[in-house]
């Protein structure tokens, strides 16, 4: 996963608020929030690389039509990081 | 387009069986021209899977036909055409003592013709497929058991020393007097030949009626699923013993036992069902799910595995399973390369290599009459 | 049990037709693969759902979130409809109904360009749906581009994020024969004029004829991007290139409607490749309709005025003469808005032979030429020769690009057909072989 320019969030603090693990780095996420949109928001921009060219891929068309965010969360693989909710204690990991 | 221009030898069909009989004709010194009316691979060809099998063949015709192709393909993959060429062996798991005993004694008459087959115990099985399902009883491994990527392959035989016209259909044969076949009509106009290959894969039948002859080629559907790209985890073409009876079974009904196999992209690909259904295009979707329940029969970890697409597509299928190949006494100057079903892909060289050698007068390696055209004569007309 | 209607897709239209057809008292039920109703148009953070009269009323439906539905099919009695429910360990699940109304909606198109691929490039819904569903804005600096009036609400949008947006580039020149269209839709035409104020507001720079021809980067994703000028036909104009500096680009060139479902049931479609329906939104096959974006792209209002339409009509009633008046202005407003930004075929001057077309088989638009060379003259062909569009996308963002190549290679038009893809959306084998027999 690689890092940019930390974008700010768009609502301040609400009442639903917890941490999600990504590789073992605690980053905050928001009831209703997609992994992929608390991970943008933590400033991780990509988090997988291609198979033949290692290229960087995050998020791309943003609902679930592209497949370039695939994620690991709680050891199950190939999930739409921008589809999927994240819950509290979730572990994210990445290749 | 560029335009039509006579040559020795005109192929219809521009798959993978065309393709062997363009590239082998050409490399015997002839002019050839292939014909398709769709793209190169767009029929039975760019619709099924690139085995090359010996495993799942009994001694007999169709065998030697396999075991020169094996041969052939080896040698084209050691050339300039890369069509992913594997010789990854196959290996057939029993999952009842009754299967295993079968699996033996075919493996036997197999041996007795040469084929390279190794009975493997269950408890030696992780170490060719560490992912198998434990609750196998044995396996026989066929190193032999090779792969290509059909479309892949068509091309790279059409590459060097063949004209090919796509878009082109064919809509009958010029006669000559003695109803020789001169040439043929086609979409795009005229095109005089020495000799015309009908390649046509499963519409071969209504090639042959356009020359007024019949041939009783059907077509067999089946379905392959695809699943997500993932690192190696299904070494050999893996599947059940089961799958040579459905293969040889002449029962109209679905008929399926998955074979198991990754590709050098990382999908696993799981085939292949059968039935005799015309050219019903629909996917019903117990016979995917079926498929689907095979594969984690063999290999339990697919159950979490995505699977992505599934494909379909039409064997060409003669009633007694053999082939068609060589020249049509009925119609002079009409030869025929299809019907090989299942095998396609396996048989395709052996049989361009067949059809070359005919063309240009030479005699065949081993006796073609149980591929013969009129094989079919009495129970047709 | 068997319901009256089953809708796919909780979208403006999907929704708007279930909740008419249940106020007729049918028995409805709908199922999206999103976790909220509302589609696109409507898509909202968790429980601030927007005042949209159909949410309002989704209780007197059957709302089945988070069902990613991969096949339909016809049985005796209808349609069954069968699905993965839950995004993460998924169950399936398979719901049936005597009639099918699709509304599956439409995503955004793509024209590759080199660095297309980079992290920070973001189509413009999915910038937007960052924001309207999750609250996060994308980045700090961003440079909106493509063409078609999606654009302006996706720069305001990213602007009131608190996103710095650089410029709305538009790659057509639609300004003179906008206002023709005002009679169809004034509101539409007003809401077009706000967005206008809106971006002078937030000085966001509007400029037609312009595009993002190229993206660079570094390991963290995207630094800049290359715009230029573009002649009649898109070509970029000697001496126009300008670097702008961004994190994050959103791109989108018009939408895609979503067809797998339809093209299952074997359903006829348009020559420009939406769903075919009359006028009462019935497609060929009895007992299936279909409305929004995936039978034309014609924005929320007509998305919504077709979804009621065909919720009366599935309801055995006559819709309102005034509801098909307006379905009939937004018809044709679309049309017009549609004529206006065409994407012309100089976006292929933009890339090169190195530049991606198809993402997940990262397959580069040379390879593709070769294949055409080889006598693939088709996109499937020149799938079974590249592997463009055998990946998880399925072709989504890569089949039109590979036809547009193609007809370029091959000197003569070449249509994307109708997608294929008999597992509408990917399935665990173990949740495909469950019920198998
Ligand atoms: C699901 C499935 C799995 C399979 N797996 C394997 C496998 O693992 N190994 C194996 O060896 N085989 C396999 N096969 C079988 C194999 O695909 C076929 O045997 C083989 O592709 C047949 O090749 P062909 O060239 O004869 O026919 P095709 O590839 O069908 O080519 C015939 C061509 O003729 C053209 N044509 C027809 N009529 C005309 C006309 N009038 N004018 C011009 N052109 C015309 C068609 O457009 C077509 O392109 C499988 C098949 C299926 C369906
Ligand atoms: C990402 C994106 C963002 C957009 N944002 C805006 C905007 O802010 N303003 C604007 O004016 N227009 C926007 N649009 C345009 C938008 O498409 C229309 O205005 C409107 O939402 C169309 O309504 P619809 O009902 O036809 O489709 P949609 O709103 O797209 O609804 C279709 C629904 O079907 C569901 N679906 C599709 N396939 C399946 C399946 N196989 N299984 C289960 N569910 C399925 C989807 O999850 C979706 O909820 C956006 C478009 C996109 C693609
Ligand atoms: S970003 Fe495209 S599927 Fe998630």
């Amino acid at each position: 996963m690689t890092g940019a320019p930390e974008p700010t969030p768009v609502h301040p603090p609400g009442t639903d608020h917890f941490r999600i693990g990504v590789d073992g780095r605690h980053i905050p996420a928001e009831a209703g929030q997609t992994v992929g949109a608390a991970m943008l928001a933590a400033g991780i921009r990509s988090w997988r690389t291609t198979r033949f060219a290692a290229k960087p891929r995050g998020l791309f068309c943003g609902i679930g039509v592209c497949f370039d965010c695939l994620v690991t969360v709680n050891g199950t693989p190939s999930l739409r990081a921008c589809l999927v909710d994240a819950r509290p204690d979730d572990e994210v990991s990445t290749t | 387009m560029s335009e039509l221009r006579p040559s020795d030898v005109v192929v219809i069909g521009a798959g993978v069986v065309g393709a062997a009989c363009a590239h082998y004709a050409a490399r015997a010194g002839l002019s050839v021209t292939v014909l398709d009316r769709g793209p190169v691979a767009g029929g039975t060809t760019g619709a099924g899977e690139g085995n090359l099998l010996v495993s799942d063949k009994q001694p007999g015709p169709e065998l030697e036909l396999a075991l020169l192709s094996l041969r052939l393909w080896a040698e084209l993959a050691d050339g300039e055409h890369d069509f992913e060429y594997q010789r990854k062996g196959g290996l057939i798991v029993a999952r009842t003592d009754a299967e295993a005993s079968a699996m033996a004694a075919t493996a036997a008459t197999q041996r007795a013709r040469g084929i390279i087959a190794h009975a493997v115990d269950a408890a030696d099985l992780p170490a060719y497929e560490p992912h198998l399902s434990p609750d196998l009883t044995g396996a026989t491994h066929y190193p032999q058991d090779a792969q290509v990527q059909p479309a892949l392959a068509a091309a790279a035989l059409l590459r060097s020393g063949v004209r090919l016209h796509t878009g082109v259909t064919v809509t009958g044969f010029r006669r000559g007097r003695d109803d020789r076949v001169l040439g043929v009509r086609t979409s795009h106009g005229e095109l005089a030949a020495g000799a015309v290959v009908n390649a046509a894969g499963t519409w071969s039948g209504a090639v042959a009626a356009l020359a007024g002859v019949s041939l009783p080629i059907l077509p067999r559907r089946g379905f392959v699923l695809v699943t997500e790209p993932l690192p190696p985890m299904v070494r050999h073409k893996v599947y059940a013993a089961s799958y040579s009876g459905d293969v040889a079974g002449d029962d109209a009904d679905l008929a399926s036992s998955a074979v198991v196999e990754g590709t050098p992209a990382g999908t696993i690909l799981i085939g292949a069902s059968r039935e005799r259904v015309g050219f019903d295009r629909s996917f019903p979707i117990p016979v995917l799910r079926r498929l689907a329940a095979q594969a984690i029969e063999l290999f339990p970890f697919l159950a979490g595995v995505s699977v992505l697409r599934a494909y379909r597509g039409f064997r060409p299928y003669c009633p007694d399973h053999l082939p068609v190949i060589g020249p049509d006494p009925r119609v002079p100057g009409l030869w025929h390369a299809c019907g090989h079903e299942g095998a396609g892909v396996g048989l395709a060289p052996a049989t361009g290599h067949l059809v070359a050698r005919g063309l240009t007068g030479k005699d065949p390696e081993f006796d073609p009459t149980p591929f013969a055209p009129t094989r079919f004569a009495e129970v047709s007309s | 049990m068997i319901h009256d209607l089953v809708v796919v897709g909780a979208g403006p239209a999907g929704l708007t037709a279930a909740v008419t057809a249940a106020g007729f008292g049918l028995r409805v039920a709908v199922l999206d693969a999103g976790s909220r109703a509302g589609g696109q148009y409507h898509r909202h953070r968790a429980g601030r759902p927007p005042a949209w009269p159909p949410l309002a009323r989704l209780h007197t439906v059957e709302h089945l979130a988070e069902h990613r539905v991969w096949a339909v099919e016809r049985v005796a009695d209808g349609f069954a409809v069968h699905a993965v429910a839950g995004e993460r360990e998924g169950t399936p699940v398979t719901v049936t109904g005597r009639r099918l109304l699709l509304a599956t909606g439409a995503y955004d198109r793509q024209l590759p360009f080199p660095g297309w691929d980079l992290p920070g490039v973001l189509t413009a819904g999915g910038a937007q749906a960052l924001i309207k569903g999750n609250g996060v804005a994308p980045g700090r600096r961003a440079v909106v581009a493509g063409t078609g009036p999606f654009l302006l609400p996706v720069a305001v949008a990213l602007a009131d994020a608190g996103v710095e947006v650089s410029a709305v580039l538009e790659a057509s020149r639609p300004t003179p024969r906008a206002a023709a269209l005002a009679p169809h839709s004034p509101a539409r035409v007003v809401e077009a004029a706000g967005y206008a104020v809106a971006l002078a507001r937030r000085r966001i720079p509007y400029r037609t004829g312009r595009a993002v021809i190229a993206a660079h980067g570094d390991h963290t994703g995207l630094t800049s991007v290359t715009v230029a000028r573009l002649d009649a036909d898109w070509r970029p104009r000697p001496g126009t290139a300008d670097e702008l500096d961004c994190d994050t680009l959103a791109v989108g060139y018009g939408f895609t409607p979503q067809l797998e479902l339809a093209e299952q049931l074997g359903c006829a479609t348009t020559p420009d490749g939406f769903v075919a329906v009359d006028a009462r939104q019935a497609t060929d096959i009895p007992g299936l309709s279909a409305a929004g974006e995936s039978t034309g792209i014609g924005g929320v209002h007509l998305a919504a005025a077709e979804g009621e339409s065909a919720g009366y009509a599935i309801a055995g009633r006559t819709p309102p003469r005034a509801l098909l008046r307006r379905r009939a202005a937004l018809t044709r407003f679309a049309a017009g808005l549609r004529a206006l930004y065409p994407v012309r075929p100089g976006w292929l001057s933009w890339s090169d032979p190195d530049t991606l077309v198809c993402r997940c088989e990262e397959v580069p638009r040379g390879r593709i030429e070769d294949a055409a060379r080889l006598g693939a003259d088709d996109v499937r062909s020149v799938k079974l020769l590249t592997r463009a569009g055998m990946g998880w996308c399925q072709g989504r963002m890569c089949a039109e690009a590979t036809a547009c190549v193609l007809s370029d290679v091959l000197d003569r038009p070449i249509a994307a057909p109708p997608p294929t893809r008999p597992i509408g959306v990917p399935i665990r084998l173990g949740d495909l072989a469950q019920g198998a027999s």
